[in-house]
């Protein structure tokens, strides 16, 4: 009896404690709610409509057929594929190459040149725009009057398609670095200098200590940048929207860029809708399988 | 050679490098990378060096080739003409949404990451699963429903549209939660058995804990905000409700061939985050750390 009495009593007193803890979380949850789940699946269920300022008709799979022959579409995805094929890569060579030089430095340099680095990052991306404009500018830009120096002729290096995403993944690759760099310093200072002391006793060469030691010391972190630093490079937008509006030719229009052409240049927001909930899908595979390939356990 | 190695990897690690011999401290492949380091660091800093001077340079000079590398005259017109524009109320705009995510953010997250990580009840596993999964979606994959709902609730072109839609993103509780974690249970246990309430237990007991990652999420949130232009893009109609950034942007298309009062916006645009970020990057760098760690 005595302790069915207790029992219930602290039943009682623990749903007393979870009344509180539902109170700390509703403000975030409601919001959570409102403006990311119900978004998330209202975008799912327009993408199956014909949805304009005019028109809000059912057409089933419509969006997506047109989409998938639509070229335009599949120069997009090429476009962004070949955005994350470059800039992910050097991102992360460029990064470990950084953190690898300067984490054994003293603390000040460490600090200077993480913040030099990162600098990009903290910058408006319409401030870091303005200044590429005038880099890239055909007439008065310094690019052109440098390479003009070692003979070569002016490039109208945003306007040509040949050269225009190649410009834009530069600019994209000195804004991505900073968070990296950031986390590869961390990471490297973690690695107990024992294991690397142990493999310089068995006459271990610098190559082995990195590919055998470093490397798989820094997979966590290589799994980290390597799904956040493809998710921001998929998000393309603002550099494209500022810089090039797609152009030349749809030669540098990302599937980002033609969401927001299709919602707010043509007014279509059903077909706007259908290419987010792709752009969704291709970017949770290529998750997946990041982790599968890089989600190794290290501990230490 | 092996053993030399062994010497000066320890010596790196030993606060006094004394013994050091100075010859190995210059081995070929630190000088090659150091040169090529110093070199990269001129290609990243320059743009911030030319924003700042070209914002001084009338336009014959910020234009001309071979570049004036300083400004040898500076002159103050570039200033004048942006503030002809409504830039005064565009950076008002940005401080005025920028602040507000900020405290939004820093409430409720600090609450919400607080009990998912110290406190038993059910479905604490699955909010917060549900929370992380959300985070690893694109945020701007929702931005087309997002703007249907908002034009639903008559908040296009409103500070309420501008405002709320960053407080639902999940991350401000990931990292509370993360960093809640190091906060002892033990003292949670006893300030209970002392009859305090939870209330008070959060806010004199974890608050104070929390205070270093609250920073750091507060900086953060001002950043995302202030530099944001895509969703103030799409929710953002007429010139009063824009953004520093939006406002340059406009200005971009009506002055694009004056790079001295564009340098002049893009240096207003820049200078508060910079001035933030050289004064708190400790902070910087332990937010980015933190919310890595899963």
């Amino acid at each position: 009896m005595a302790a069915t009495s207790l029992k219930l009593k602290s039943r009682r007193r623990f749903k007393k404690e979870w009344i509180t803890s539902y109170l700390f979380l509703l403000p975030a949850l409601a919001f959570f709610i409102m403006f990311v789940v119900y978004p998330m699946i209202h975008g799912i269920y327009i993408s199956f409509f014909d949805y304009s300022l005019t028109n809000f008709k059912f057409v089933g799979l419509q969006n997506f057929k047109e989409l998938l022959q639509s070229s335009n579409f599949h120069q997009s995805v090429i476009n962004t594929v070949v955005l994350v094929l470059v800039a992910v890569p050097v991102v992360i060579a460029f990064s470990i190459f950084v953190a690898m030089t300067i984490y054994k430095k003293k603390e000040w340099l460490r600090s200077l040149f993480r913040g030099i680095f990162y600098l990009p990052a903290v910058t408006s991306v319409v401030s870091v725009t303005v200044v590429w404009n005038w880099i890239y500018h055909p007439n008065f830009g310094i690019l052109n009057y440098l390479t003009g120096l070692v003979g070569m002729k002016p490039m109208f290096w945003l306007g040509d398609p040949k050269t225009a995403l190649m410009a834009i993944t530069v600019i994209l690759i000195t804004t991505s670095v900073g968070q990296p760099i950031i986390l590869y310093v961390a990471a490297l200072g973690n690695i107990p200098i024992s294991y690397i002391e142990a493999a310089q006793l068995d006459r271990a060469s610098s190559g082995q200590i990195f590919t055998k030691i470093i490397w798989p010391m820094l997979m966590p972190t290589n799994l980290y940048v390597i799904v956040i630093t493809t998710i921001n490079t998929f998000q393309c937008f603002s550099l494209i929207q500022l810089l090039t509006s797609g152009g030349p030719l749809y030669k540098t229009s990302t599937v980002m860029y033609s969401v927001y052409e299709q919602a707010f240049t043509f007014g279509n927001f059903g077909m706007a809708s259908a290419m987010g909930v792709m752009l969704a899908v291709i970017i949770g595979a290529i998750s997946i399988i990041q982790f599968k390939f890089f989600g190794s356990d290290v501990e230490y | 050679m092996s053993h030399e190695h062994t010497i000066k990897l320890k010596a790196d690690n030993v606060p006094s490098k004394k013994h050091k011999p100075f010859i190995e401290r210059l081995n070929p492949y630190n000088i090659i990378s150091m040169i090529l380091l110093c070199m990269f660091s001129i290609v990243f800093v320059f743009p911030f060096y030319w924003i700042i001077t070209g914002a001084f340079k009338i336009q014959v000079v910020a234009t001309q080739l071979p570049p004036q590398w300083f400004p040898l005259e500076p002159v103050l017109d570039n200033w004048v003409t942006l503030f002809k524009n409504s830039v005064g109320r565009w950076t008002f705009n940005s401080f005025f949404v920028a602040v507000s995510e900020m405290v939004l953010i820093c409430l409720v997250s600090s609450t919400a990451g607080f009990v998912l990580a110290k406190k038993q009840f059910p479905g604490r596993r699955v909010i917060f699963s549900v929370l992380v999964a959300a985070m690893a979606l694109p945020k701007q994959v929702i931005l087309v429903p997002l703007f249907t709902l908002l034009a639903k609730l008559g908040w296009i072109n409103t500070y309420k549209g501008l405002i709320f839609p960053a407080i639902g993103w999940p991350f401000g509780v990931f990292l509370m939660k993360q960093f809640s974690q190091t906060i002892p249970s033990e003292i949670l246990e006893a300030a209970k058995i002392d009859g305090c309430s939870e209330l008070r237990s959060f806010i004199t007991i974890a608050l104070p804990l929390l205070k270093p990652a609250i920073g750091a999420l507060a900086i953060f949130t001002f950043m995302t905000s202030w530099n944001d232009y895509f969703s103030q893009l799409i929710i953002t109609r007429s010139t009063n409700m824009m953004t520093l950034p939006l406002g340059i942007a406009t200005m971009q298309g009506e002055y694009r061939t004056d790079y001295g009062v564009m340098m002049a916006g893009a240096a207003l645009a820049s200078l508060p985050m910079l001035t933030i970020f050289i004064l708190f990057q400790k902070a910087f760098t332990q937010g980015i750390t933190l919310g890595a760690v899963k």
